[in-house]
């Protein structure tokens, strides 16, 4: 990609029909968890760049993604959704989110009933901060629960209170944001009865929208070492098949009905746009160190750590590191693996219809969904939706 | 040292009374090598400067190994009281699977030298061809060897070689091989004992073959002792048992490098290059006649080699397939006692089905393929000749399980072989053990000095081809030796155990085995693969059978989750790409029925290993 970020030619064509969302990635935690491998780095690990300075640093990105955009010639689009996302966003004072998305709603415009979220530790939120989010726009707080069990909180290194989750809802939902809740599932030594006891809190905390993400146990993570040398058991795939089957069936009781793999909401309107974004194959513009953005079938990357974003923009650079666009299989591929994982599913149109067949025979699909031309998961379907895309993709 | 022959004799036209023919029995790493480095080096024949350890081990992996597979003979001159005369020092084989190649080695010698590892004492092995050697009538000069050994115990050995082949523990030779001490004194006994060559100059032609080598530049070299006439240039000669005719375009002595020569006289040890690229046509124990004055009785003691071991090779990548069967096509010049053919296998692909003559055998013929031909190789377990007998009073000879009859089998035989066991006395009750439960019979033990034991076993070929070895030496901390021939055929009650997976068969993981053992064969071979497959998306019984009796079963459960919880911003990319390399990798996994296994699962489990990495 060359320095000053161009695009390759193309990525207009098809542009009306393509919504555009920002990200904002915010890459600093007090401290990191032990199952973490998000970009983001406590105070220590900055070298050579500070949080105060960050909101300058991303101006200079958010500018030069205008440049970018139209140099390109795609038409200026209003953004349907805006995420800040993490790392620990709220660690910023909210003046800083407040400035960011300003500069963002200058840069681009932002769409009627636009969703502006930003992820949240729930130890971070006051009244005060939630008041000044929601005046400046926001619309919407993503709040790490994880889980309501201090053990399964302990072996994942997450420092808050339970009880402050309670707390942070109560004060967000005040000042009139909608509230998501982030649940994991599958934690070294958590039960099936603990899964329970965190999806029923998660439920009583009345929020629309409810996120339940197995752990994934990464390479290089502190947690990876700790299963390695048998100090934490390795966790079993089965009994996060049960946890996942529980916690459908404790949601879907409670008036929660699924619209993507790890993902439910109370009402089609409270289901996250920014989430859908992704899994539609719509435009969105990544800022940050490490983030990823999607404009028009060309993904690209920014480089990963904040002293050496903020040193190319300083140099007048992009702070991209890499970009790709996928190729016609690559990107049929693609379709699949992100249309599949949402409940509105894909057309059948041009999927094998043998494959096809044999995921209805199999119960991984559902059957009259299929016949009516839409490729939808069972519940089945959904704990291994990847043997589903691999069945329709692999010939 | 300077050597003391300076004008050696000339080949053609030696008095059989001036030559020796010799060869040196040896275990290996007692110091054969070493020693006939050393007399190279005394008779003048290897300058100093020249010489390279163990220079008649000519491959490298028999100078890595330092066991010697090829046998080649050297001549080498030597004086004694004035007169001087020729010496054939006919270097044989060491191992067990080359009983034949070493029995025609002795027979073109008069004499032998036994030596032996001052610090360890004799071995089965050395044993078994000290046998051969005296029923040969070779008169035999016991030599105790690495003396220079601080763990020498020259007294103690000296006595128990007496006791084994009589005579006083004083008149045993000391040397040492490394520093050169008592070669040139054993030179002078092998003059001085080994008896002179006898044969008729007038016959018709007829020299034995104890040994043929592939060289890719002069085709085969074979190796003779003419008995009786003589050998010349230009010379039409025949094969005796194929009756094949060929020009001899070269006849010569090594010493030790090849010196062209007028010809080879009674009692004289040489080489000959007729031209042929084949080692088959120039067969170890075959007699060379004259191709117009023909002998009428060919030299006695030539049998075809047989196989006793098979085992399927088959290439890890199964794109080396054509490279595997050029190897084969190559070494097959040089090796006239390996066979094979193709074979297909549901697991492992294409491959050829190869006979060995023994274990040894088959591991150097892998290792030779790995090593020259860089392939990556899966050999299948072990299996021996079996002869079934059906319903229908047919027999046919299964050397592949997978040629096992179906059906009703009346009989079933398999080959016995009469194995030697020498070990320390501590460690017989262990072997005993061992044995025992590979169905071996006990025909006798004898003692050897004060603290070590021959066991004489009858015991199932099958039964030693596996693992036997590995499990001898690491019961008696390696101090065992073992050697084995063949000893007939028994009927015993026999089974083939089939493994299947999802109800299809495996056929690299079939197996004939003892009645008695076949559950815990199927059991092992269950677990094992059990551990080593990964789940499938619905779940895959394995099972182990004896025709459609199922005796043992373990079953891997489905795979319920199979999905990336998260896949947001950069978890796109990083997810298509796994799969996108996950539809690479499906490439390369074997389809049983409908069950996906990685190769390197089969591989492991042939292996016995059960530490494959599960995706």
């Amino acid at each position: 990609m060359p320095a000053d970020g161009s695009l390759p030619v193309g990525v207009n064509i098809g542009a009306e029909q393509r919504t555009m969302s920002a990200y904002v990635h915010v890459p600093f935690c007090r401290v990191r968890c032990g199952y973490c491998d998000f970009n983001t780095y406590t105070a220590t690990e900055l070298r050579g760049t500070s949080q105060s300075t960050y909101i300058d640093e991303l101006a200079r990105e958010i500018e030069l993604s205008g440049q970018v955009l139209a140099r390109s010639e795609l038409p200026v689009r209003a953004l349907t959704s805006v995420f800040f996302g993490g790392g620990t966003p709220t660690l910023l004072p909210a003046e800083d989110l407040v400035r960011a998305l300003e500069l963002l709603r200058t840069q681009h415009a932002f769409a009627p009933g636009v969703e502006i979220t930003t992820e949240a530790n729930p130890d971070t939120i006051t009244d005060d901060y939630v008041q000044k989010l929601a005046e400046a726009g926001f619309t919407r707080l993503s709040l790490g629960m994880q889980s309501a069990v201090p053990s399964v909180l302990a072996t994942l290194d997450r420092t808050h209170n339970p009880a402050s989750v309670a707390h942070a809802v109560s004060l967000a939902q005040q000042a009139g944001l909608e509230v998501s809740i982030d649940l994991i599932y599958g934690t070294p030594g958590e039960t099936l009865e603990q899964w329970q006891e965190s999806v029923e809190a998660a439920i009583s905390l009345g929020t629309g929208h409810i996120s339940a993400y197995a752990l994934i146990v990464e390479d290089g993570t502190a947690l990876e070492r700790r299963i390695r040398r048998g100090e934490l058991p390795v966790p079993d795939d089965d009994l996060e098949a049960d946890m996942y089957e529980l916690a459908e069936k404790l949601l879907s009781a409670a008036g929660f009905q699924w619209y993507e793999v790890s993902n439910w909401a109370r009402s089609p309107d409270q289901r996250s746009v920014h989430n859908l974004t992704y899994w539609q194959g719509n435009d969105w513009w990544g800022y940050g160190p490490g983030a990823h953005s999607h404009i028009g079938g060309v993904r690209f990357w920014n480089v990963k750590h904040p002293a050496a974003y903020a040193q190319r923009l300083a140099d007048g650079h992009s702070p991209a590191a890499g970009w790709e666009q996928p190729d016609l299989t690559a990107v049929a591929l693609e379709n699949v693996l992100l249309g599949s994982r949402i409940r509105e599913g894909i057309s059948t149109a041009e999927l094998d219809n043998t494959a096809v067949a044999s995921l209805i025979a199999d119960g991984l699909i559902d059957g009259t969904s299929a016949i009516n031309k839409r490729l939808v998961l069972t519940l089945a379907g959904r704990l291994r939706a990847d043997e589903v895309v691999r069945r329709l993709t692999f010939s | 040292m300077s050597p003391r022959a300076t004008k050696p004799l000339q080949p053609a036209s030696t008095d059989p009374a001036k030559i020796r023919n010799f060869c040196i029995i040896a275990h290996i790493d007692h110091g054969k090598s070493t020693l006939a480095d050393r007399m190279l080096q005394i008779t003048g024949i290897v300058d100093d400067r020249s010489m390279r350890a163990q220079y008649l081990d000519r491959m490298d992996i028999e100078r890595e190994r330092g066991i010697t597979i090829k046998s080649q003979a050297v001549r080498m001159p030597w004086e004694l009281n004035g007169e001087t005369f020729a010496l054939n020092m006919i270097d044989t084989p060491g191992h067990v699977d080359f009983t034949y190649e070493v029995s025609r080695s002795l027979a073109a010698c008069e004499g032998a030298i036994l030596l032996v590892d001052a610090a360890q004492g004799i071995e089965a092995q050395t044993l078994a061809n000290l046998y051969l050697a005296m029923e040969n009538d070779l008169t035999i000069i016991p030599v105790l060897n690495k003396i220079d050994l601080p763990a020498a115990d020259p007294e103690k050995y000296a006595k128990e070689l007496a006791d084994l082949i009589g005579g006083k523990p004083e008149d045993v030779l000391r040397v040492s091989g490394k520093t050169g001490m008592g070669v040139a004194e054993l030179l002078d006994l092998v003059v001085d004992k080994i008896p002179a060559p006898v044969g008729d100059a007038d016959a018709p032609a007829r020299a034995m073959i104890f040994d043929s080598v592939y060289d890719a530049y002069r085709g085969v070299i074979t190796y003779v002792r003419v008995i009786d006439g003589s050998l010349k240039p230009r010379q039409r000669i025949q094969m005796m048992s194929t009756k094949a005719a060929h020009e001899l375009i070269e006849i010569g002595v090594s010493s030790p490098e090849p010196i062209p020569s007028q010809g080879l006289g009674v009692g004289e040890v040489g080489y000959l290059i007729t031209g042929v690229k084949d080692v088959r046509q120039s067969k170890v124990g075959d007699t060379v006649t004259d191709s117009v004055k023909p002998a009428t009785q060919a030299l006695p003691g030539y049998t075809d080699p047989k196989a006793m071991v098979f085992s399927g090779l088959y290439p890890i990548d199964g794109s080396d397939y054509p490279v595997l069967r050029e190897a084969l096509d190559k070494l097959k010049l040089s090796d006239a006692s390996l066979n094979y053919e193709p074979e297909t296998s549901v697991a492992l692909g294409f491959g050829f089905r190869c006979g060995f003559l023994g274990l040894l055998h088959l591991e150097i013929i892998t290792e030779r393929l790995e090593r020259e031909f860089g392939l990556d190789l899966i050999a299948t377990a072990p299996s021996v000749p079996y002869e079934v007998t059906t319903e229908d009073k047919k027999t046919v000879t299964v050397t592949n399980p997978s040629e096992y009859p179906t059906g009703k089998i009346t009989r079933v035989s398999e080959p016995l072989v009469r194995a030697g066991i020498l070990t320390p006395k501590d460690y017989v009750g262990t072997i005993m053990e061992l044995c025992q439960s590979r169905r071996g019979n006990l025909l006798g033990m004898e003692y050897f000095g004060e603290d070590r034991v021959e066991m004489k076993y009858e015991i199932p070929l099958g039964e030693i081809v596996f693992d036997f070895f590995d499990h001898l030496k690491s019961r008696t901390q390696g101090y065992a030796s073992l050697d084995y021939e063949e000893a007939g055929e028994q009927d015993s009650d026999l089974v083939k155990v089939d493994i299947l997976l999802q109800g299809e068969q495996v056929d690299a993981f079939s197996a004939i085995v003892h009645k008695d053992k076949a559950y815990a064969y199927g059991l092992m071979m269950t677990e094992r693969l059990k551990k080593l497959i990964p789940r499938q998306q619905f779940e895959v019984p394995i099972q182990a059978a004896i025709g459609a009796r199922i005796i043992a079963r373990e079953t891997i459960s489905a795979i319920r989750k199979d999905v990336l919880a998260k896949c947001y911003g950069g978890d796109i990319t990083r997810k298509r790409k796994l799969l996108e390399k996950q539809k690479e990798g499906k490439k390369r996994m074997k389809m049983v029925g409908r069950v996906e296994v990685p190769q390197e699962a089969f591989i492991a489990a042939l292996q016995g290993d059960e530490e494959v990495k599960k995706k």
